[in-house]
């Protein structure tokens, strides 16, 4: 009896310990997660009480929206050079200030720094140096005899020029990358050396591996975060020219709080949760066949 | 990796890799010092007027002639930072103390405490972290309106005071390094679980607790959409949320916009360089431990 009672007061305090996460997590994520999917099938304007119109909102969205089409396009295409060439120009760069050089550690801050930029911050930059005329970016390249884009007022160019802005942040990632070469053990490449490893071998047949871990965590929160790009886009573009940078995030939000279509944008937001499902679940799946865990 | 070390090059190839990397290092800086050298420029230096064709880039435009100090008061009367900055100070201050605290109490609660559930509890935490924010924002919106909520702080504070996943996950996995023998010392004198977490643990846990509220200070600070669609009020708008209204009613007025910026951003880089080893170790852990 005596046993079971301070078992109950174990339990009691453990619950109390993690009262505040446990309420926070009812009220704020598996309250609204539940709410939203009611949401999806109604008419919703906040102001007054939703109104149910069944699958409307979805077929809507799959079959009368050409925007919500552009909008996943442009956020597909965005994720699918941003996310390869940010893991490519990370790793590189770590590979290279992994070097001891004195001095080597004042490139690391240099190189760290733009990542810790506040986007907004880095967006109203960006609009500047990317201004057509006036521009740092155009004035650099007429030095060079090339007339500049009008980077983000082309529709060809805009999403390049995030893309562009994206790669300057990239130094958040190097330091990730650079934390797992130190992790390395340096038997390793003593031994390959005594094996006769070259370089590049040893760098496809050890570096690489080594970091798969970490290429693999950048990749899943890549994903995510490729689809929640919405700050960037908001400040610099609105989503124009044409359309040419109108991201998912940013849709969803014109869609629930410019035309208070709060029903709409809840079946956008399930759309959305199905497709980061299914791709963490590919990455995922695929992780058994080129991700090394050593230790 | 000393493979790699290029203690065996001579001076000449020494020289030719840091020729490399300052080359490699200009576009990662050169967006930082024109946004500073702009936000100290005379309208003259910056822009030409309408009709003139654009200017070749020269070094003898990087610099600021005349330097004009004066833009940044210029930039404070056209916009009120001071008060985007008092009010962003304000969010962080409550926003820090309510995650850190809260996050620590929660994650030794599932690192040091068996109680029934723990382990699917704490999955399903960490499910949450991939939880795209897209749904569950709208009936949250919904709810803090209903609260009567909107157009206040609350929105941006409250949730803090629940504890953030990443930060418990953080926080407990510091805990299970902590000797179970030291509070079972303190038990056996009678200490309560609270007093435990209190005295025992939370002051061996100082450089997580760090951590965590670096994070979270920055956050808040770079926090936009947050204050987007819960602040309506101009008296209450942060500096991120201040300065993209500014962008978007001053467009053209770059000396006054690059000001901005760099109050916004100078404090930042400013923090880096005092708590540089529990930014750079935050955000190792962040990809070995994820």
């Amino acid at each position: 009896m005596k046993k079971r009672s301070a078992k109950t007061i174990r339990n009691l305090t453990g619950y109390a310990f993690i009262a505040p996460w446990l309420i926070g997590f009812l009220v704020f994520t598996a309250g609204p997660f539940i709410a939203s999917i009611f949401l999806s099938f109604t008419r919703y304007d906040i102001i007054s009480t939703p109104v149910w119109v069944g699958a409307a909102n979805y077929k809507e969205l799959l079959t009368g929206d050409p925007i919500f089409w552009k909008s996943l396009l442009v956020t597909f295409k965005y994720a699918a050079v941003a996310i390869p060439s940010g893991i490519i120009a990370g790793v590189a760069l770590a590979l290279l200030l992994n070097m001891e050089l004195k001095g080597i550690s004042v490139y690391r801050t240099i190189f760290f720094i733009p990542s810790i930029v506040p986007v907004v911050a880095t967006s109203v930059v960006f609009v500047w140096i990317l201004n057509p005329n006036s521009g740092l970016v155009n004035s650099i390249l007429l030095r060079f005899g090339i007339m500049g884009p009008n980077w983000l007022q082309d529709k060809n160019w805009a999403l390049w020029s995030l893309i562009f802005m994206s790669l300057w942040g990239v130094g958040g990632s190097m330091i990730i990358y650079l934390a797992g070469l130190k992790d390395i053990p340096i038997q390793l490449y003593e031994a390959a050396m005594i094996d006769g490893a070259n370089a590049w071998q040893r760098a496809r047949h050890i570096t690489i591996p080594m970091l798969t871990p970490i290429i693999f965590f950048n990749l899943v929160m890549g994903t995510i975060g490729a689809f929640g790009t919405f700050t960037q886009a908001f400040v610099m573009t609105q989503g124009g020219p044409e359309d040419s940078t109108m991201f998912y995030s940013l849709y969803l939000f014109n869609r629930a709080w410019r035309y208070l279509d709060m029903g709409y944008a809840s079946a956008m937001a399930w759309i959305l949760f199905v497709i980061i499902m299914i791709f963490t679940g590919i990455i995922m799946k695929s992780h058994r066949k080129w991700v090394h865990y050593g230790n | 990796m000393s493979t790699k070390s290029p203690s065996g090059l001579g001076k000449y190839q020494r020289l030719g890799v840091h020729a490399a990397l300052i080359m490699l290092c200009l576009p990662f800086i050169m967006p930082l010092i024109w946004m500073v050298s702009t936000s100290l420029k005379a309208p003259s230096q910056i822009a030409m007027k309408s009709g003139e064709s654009a200017v070749a880039f020269s070094a003898k435009n990087l610099l600021p002639n005349p330097v004009k100090w004066d833009n940044y008061p210029k930039a404070l009367e056209t916009v009120p930072f001071a008060v985007y900055l008092r009010n962003t100070l304000f969010l962080c201050f409550f926003s820090v103390i309510g995650a850190v605290i809260s996050s620590a109490v929660v994650a030794y609660g599932f690192a040091r405490i068996r109680f029934k559930g723990r382990d699917s509890l704490f999955y399903l935490m960490l499910a949450t972290m991939c939880l795209p924010g897209a749904v569950t924002m709208i009936p949250a919106f919904a709810l803090f309106r209903w609260l009567g909520w909107y157009g206040t702080f609350l929105p941006l504070i409250v949730p803090a005071f629940c504890g953030n996943a990443f930060y418990i996950f953080l926080l407990k996995q510091f805990f299970a390094t902590i000797p179970e023998e030291l509070s079972e010392a303190a038990r056996i004198d009678g200490a309560s679980e609270w007093r435990i977490f209190r005295q025992v643990m939370l002051p061996l846990a100082k450089p997580a607790l760090a951590t965590c509220a670096l994070f979270q200070f920055l956050g808040t600070w770079n926090d936009f959409f947050g204050p987007l669609i819960y602040i309506n009020d101009p008296t209450k708008y942060t500096l991120a949320y201040g300065l993209q209204q500014f962008l978007a009613s001053h467009g053209t007025e770059w000396a006054k916009l690059m000001a901005g910026a760099c109050i916004f951003t100078i404090p930042i880089i400013i923090l880096f360089f005092f708590a540089q080893k529990t930014f750079i170790q935050g955000i190792a852990t962040t990809g070995s431990k994820g």
